[in-house]
């Protein structure tokens, strides 16, 4: 496997044919090191990979960069996400050299959620490259070893590229040609939205089947556990571009007081087992919100473990 | 146009609280056309203020328009005027309070509304904002549409993932603007010029470039 863009964990794994699976570990919205290692903690072993949030929802948090080399010190593979709403190209360009020098070897590219939503709703957006830009960056920094004004660069960064994908955002049509823009941009793996509408995802990697996507790039299916109907309720009503049909707040409802939960992973697992199957998905990103202690569990009634060694 | 909104009044008041003798200079720009700054919204604020003011029997506050209040020669108007007032409440947009104390150094001059955008009037008595003045304008590439000045994150290659129902994840009242842009784009079959991928701009043009400046030289002399 010499001809490795990036030689991640993650990416020995996909290329290997293994179906892959991926975790998420939000940063302490403070220093506090041993948060992020209890995280760690919890995930190790259980995932390929663990993606660490850039400010997720706009809120402040212990950067992106330095939680994933919390991780990396834990033995975790981080895959470092980084949101063009905060830095302009300069200060991009800088932070995925500093990301590779120090090991970061994933990459995870996004616009990043409005600062309206978040805690400094004051404050100026910046902007300068959008999300498939910036996936073409990171790919022209390590394939062409340029920097975005063409200057060479001395040593390049190759890190393993990732994207997201919303297949419930609308519109719903256009959505299979985004994801083929991510991809022609340089995208070497997806992690989609949460799954919650599985009829809605069967047609839209149907769509991205027939397009032959899937053979270009790795789709990873996400998925987060619904903890209460509450959470169900907020995802529904209140998180843009998330879309869970009444029929899943209605099993939530009907398992009956302190039993939610539990149905809430049962779901999940079904997920999991279905998209093993699903022509065109090559793994699982699991977003245990905030409930990063049930992944050992989740994992194993899932059948994801032992993870393979590549 | 350039549309701007009122300041409020309680603000303006504060702003000239030491003055005795106020000038409010409207503008038949852009300003009247969205109904903030011209010869009767400067004839009303005025009026407001001397009646707020009304137990101070020796308050002045008067109104005068401008035929434009970016261009130094309708600025001078005000020479004769502008002698007899301790401040200066300018209803222009941003240019006209700078173009009058630069040309009236010993005046006080206070801006009497927020400029907010360029746009147009999309319904009697609201207006829409249509352009960023990045300096370079690619509408064309978009079916008409600017998402520099009209998405929320002005994406090249959108829409982000918050597009739901035709709105914007910032708000249930503002338009997804890639929406718009894709439905148009796709009605015409010209999908396959959606999905090329159009790099980084170059914002040297912009405001990112400094502050602007255009010569037309057959004009200079």
């Amino acid at each position: 496997m010499s001809d490795l863009k990036a030689g991640s964990n993650l990416e020995k794994v996909l290329r290997a044919g293994h179906f892959a699976f991926t975790g998420e570990c939000g940063p302490p919205q403070g220093a506090d090191v041993e948060a992020v290692r209890k995280k760690a903690a919890h995930l190790k072993g259980c995932v390929d990979a663990v993606n660490i949030t850039d400010n997720q929802t706009a809120v402040v948090r212990m950067s992106s960069w330095a939680a994933s080399l919390i991780l990396l010190q834990e033995g975790v593979e981080p895959n470092f996400q980084m949101v063009c709403r905060d830095r302009n190209r300069l200060a991009m360009q800088s932070d995925i050299l500093g990301a590779y020098a120090h090991g970061i070897r994933n990459m995870l590219c996004l616009s990043g959620d409005h600062q309206k939503f978040g805690n400094h709703p004051e404050s100026k957006n910046v902007f300068d490259i959008d999300s498939i830009q910036l996936v073409n960056m990171v790919k022209t920094m390590r394939d062409e070893g340029t920097f975005l004004n063409g200057q060479e660069i001395e040593t390049a960064p190759r890190l393993f590229i990732g994207a997201a994908c919303n297949p419930f955002a609308d519109p719903f049509d256009y959505r299979p040609y985004r994801l083929a823009k991510k991809i022609a941009a340089g995208a070497d793996f997806v992690q989609t939205q949460c799954i919650y509408n599985m009829d809605k995802f069967r047609e839209f990697m149907k769509r991205v089947v027939d397009m032959g996507l899937h053979e270009k790039c790795s789709i990873l299916a996400g998925v987060t556990p619904m903890k209460s109907v509450g959470m169900a309720r907020y995802m529904a009503k209140q998180v843009p571009g998330m879309d869970v049909p009444d029929s899943l707040i209605k099993r939530l409802q009907g398992a009956g007081k302190g039993n939610v939960a539990e149905e809430g992973i049962r779901f999940a697992i079904e997920q999991i087992e279905e998209f093993k199957a699903m022509e065109g998905v090559s793994g699982v990103h699991l977003m245990a919100i905030e409930w990063e202690h049930r992944v050992p569990e989740i994992s194993e009634r899932a059948g994801m473990l032992p993870r393979p060694e590549v | 146009m350039i549309v701007a909104e009122p300041k409020p009044v309680s603000e303006i008041l504060d702003m000239v609280k030491d003055a005795g003798r106020v000038l409010i200079v409207g503008c038949k720009g852009c300003v009247t056309v969205c109904n903030v700054g011209g010869a009767k919204e400067a004839a009303v604020l005025a009026s407001t203020l001397r009646i707020a003011r009304r137990n101070d029997k020796s308050f002045i506050a008067d109104s005068h328009t401008l035929e434009r209040q970016c261009d130094p020669e309708y600025i001078n108007e005000l020479e004769e005027l502008i002698e007899s007032y301790d401040a200066v409440v300018s209803l222009a947009c941003g240019v006209g309070p700078q173009f009058i104390a630069e040309r009236y150094p010993s005046t006080r001059v206070y801006p009497g509304v927020n400029t907010r955008f360029m746009g147009g009037a999309v319904e009697h008595g609201v207006w829409s904002e249509r352009c960023a003045g990045c300096g370079t304008c690619v509408v064309h590439y978009f079916g008409g549409v600017c998402p520099i000045a009209r998405c929320s994150k002005s994406l090249m290659n959108g829409p982000c993932g918050g597009s739901t129902n035709g709105k914007c994840e910032i708000s249930k009242d503002v338009d997804c603007i890639w929406d718009i842009i894709v439905k148009k784009m796709m009605e015409q079959q010209r999908t396959d010029e959606l999905i090329e991928f159009k790099p980084p701009k170059s914002w040297v043009t912009a405001r990112d470039g400094g502050p602007r400046k255009m010569i037309k030289e057959e004009l200079v002399k």
